[in-house]
């Protein structure tokens, strides 16, 4: 098995390599088709629960409509942005802790030519791509209740995915900036769950306070439920300033979470 | 002239106040296999991460096949392979799912034919769809084995490779190690194991303390360190306590063997330093290692 130099030296060494990022998701994929049902099952049934008890039981009882929408239409394009950082930023979280601390997942990696910069790409893409997909199954659910199928609707993948980025590397980046696992509860409740209910899902933030209007039009999340009403009901000239702050949202995240995990996995 | 596929020159590696690696020196000619011997806490495995780069040294160069670390580290990772000492293998994956990733991380160009080279090598072509969570302690430790040959590489880093495991599967691994060995693949294996070393080493550096404190082949080591016998002297802690004082007043080391004590360098004995009833054997590699770092071998 010894002594053939020359299938190693004809492979390429350059930075993020597109190989060894595939490499980097193939070990993904492997590992998600042993998940899969699971995923999916809850993926479909969230968006269920939620428009059954907010779009059909708040909107049927409480609010009738809201921004000129059926409240079941406001919820369930929202809902986009709740699966997608659910999809993102949580599995990022315990993911990363879990393969790095209890399943030395990153040690084989990174015993190959691979470097910490694209495996940390490698995993933000791939959990973009699964993200850019389950993030479209609450659109599909809120068709089933009423939304009528629109053409913008076809991009609505992308803006999942490129928010999902953002947060996969915001996942990745905590879990290589905590100690124990428990310490992602701070996490959830500090940032996560802020950031979800002011993202304009459940009720317009134009009612919220002043400074939490302000706080809305930072967050993500705001940016993508926006960007998907638009999707279905008409895109606006300002949505392409809030597709320019995902990407940089996912840029910004990329590049702490790379510093942050090779913190954590050189010694 | 040999050319060298490890080099360490002055190498340090702190980790707060520990000091892991003591200005390490090390040279491992192409071709052999080296047993990096030493007992836990002594920086065999700081120096296995040092190799691949998962870890910096504070001060000193390090070469791998001609790369330079840590600039170079990953083209020396795509001609070495490495056998962890942890198991870090997908359990919920298929055997060959395993492999064929690691083939992709490798580049290998024929992913098919290397996974079905990594099944022959680890013996699971029957186990190829189970997941590695189904297999045995000692076919996970072949899975790992096979999974860091699968791009053929020059050099392969052994990290306790049979750590844990039992006699018969420990043999079986030493069978493909000295394959590999066999057929021109550098080795540098670290292990505490004294029989392993033994038996796979072409040459042993034993390490304490961050540094090598003595190398050379099993035999010349055992000479120059051990001398040709040693008695082993059974009984009650008073005797043994005699028997010692006795040793030592004519300057023969003595050293803790499990309920006895062992006499090294019997043969240099006079005036019944060594008591009639003690068992005689020829001076061996585990003599050298607990006189030279004090500590049990296993």
């Amino acid at each position: 098995m010894s002594g053939h130099p020359a299938e190693a030296e004809a492979m390429s060494i350059r930075r993020l390599d597109p190989a060894a990022i595939t490499g980097v998701m193939s070990r993904e994929v492997a590992n998600f088709r042993t998940f899969w049902k699971a995923t999916t099952f809850s993926s479909v049934l969230e968006p269920v629960v939620y428009l059954l008890a907010f779009g059909l039981g708040l909107g049927a009882t409480v609010v009738n409509r809201v921004d000129g929408l059926e409240y079941v239409e406001f919820v369930g394009t929202g809902m986009v942005a709740t699966a997608v950082i659910f999809s993102s930023a949580l599995p990022a979280m315990f993911g990363t802790f879990v393969k790095e601390r209890f399943q030395r997942t990153y040690d084989a990696i990174l015993a190959a030519p691979v470097d910490v910069e694209e495996l940390v790409t490698g995993e933000m893409l791939w959990i973009g791509i699964r993200a850019g997909f389950y993030g479209c199954f609450p659109l599909l659910v809120t068709m089933i209740f009423g939304l009528d199928p629109a053409p913008g609707m076809l991009v609505v993948p992308a803006f999942c995915f490129f928010t999902a980025l953002g947060f996969a590397a915001f996942g990745i980046a905590v879990a290589a900036s905590v100690s124990k696992i428990d310490q992602f509860n701070y996490v959830t409740t500090l940032v996560i769950t802020p950031l979800f209910l002011v993202a304009g899902t459940f009720f317009p933030i134009d009612g919220l306070p002043e400074g939490l209007q302000v706080v809305a039009q930072v967050n993500p999340l705001h940016q993508l439920v926006e960007l998907v009403r638009h999707a279905c009901f008409g895109f606006e000239a300002t949505d392409l300033i809030r597709i320019a702050v995902l990407v940089a949202f996912a840029v910004v995240m990329w590049r702490i979470a790379v510093r942050r995990m090779s913190t954590r996995l050189i010694d | 002239m040999s050319v060298g596929a490890i080099e360490l020159h002055g190498v340090f590696k702190s980790f707060g106040r520990i000091t892991a690696v003591d200005g390490l020196d090390l040279e491992v000619p192409a071709g052999i296999c080296l047993g990096l011997l030493g007992p836990n806490g002594a920086g065999k495995s700081t120096t296995m991460r040092l190799l691949t780069g998962q870890a910096i040294a504070d001060r000193g160069e390090i070469e791998v096949l001609g790369h330079e670390l840590p600039a170079e580290a990953k083209a020396a990772r795509a001609e070495m392979g490495v056998v962890p000492q942890l198991d870090n293998l997908d359990v919920d994956v298929t055997v060959e799912d395993n492999l064929a990733v690691f083939a992709r991380l490798y580049r290998v160009p024929d992913v098919k034919a290397a996974v079905e080279r990594g099944l022959d090598l680890a013996r699971l072509q029957g186990r190829r769809r189970d997941a590695v969570d189904e297999l045995s302690g000692g076919m996970r430790r072949r899975l790992l084995l096979a999974r860091g040959l699968l791009h053929r590489p020059r050099l392969m880093l052994l990290d306790e490779p049979t750590v844990g495991l039992d006699p018969q599967i420990r043999t079986q691994l030493w069978s493909l190690i000295d394959g590999l060995r066999t057929e021109g693949t550098t080795i540098l294996m670290s292990t505490h194991y004294i029989e392993e070393a033994e038996r796979l080493a072409d040459e042993v550096a034993v390490m304490a303390a961050g540094k090598i404190i003595a190398r050379g082949r099993p035999a010349e080591l055992i000479a120059e360190h051990a001398g040709q016998q040693t008695a082993e002297v059974y009984g009650p802690p008073q005797r043994l306590a005699e028997a010692r004082a006795t040793a030592e007043a004519q300057g023969l080391a003595v050293r803790p063997a499990g309920p006895a004590i062992a006499i090294v360098g019997a043969e240099r004995a006079r005036d019944g330093a060594v008591p009639e009833e003690a068992i005689r054997r020829a001076a061996s590699l585990e003599d050298v290692f607990v006189l030279l770092t004090g500590e049990e071998a296993e």
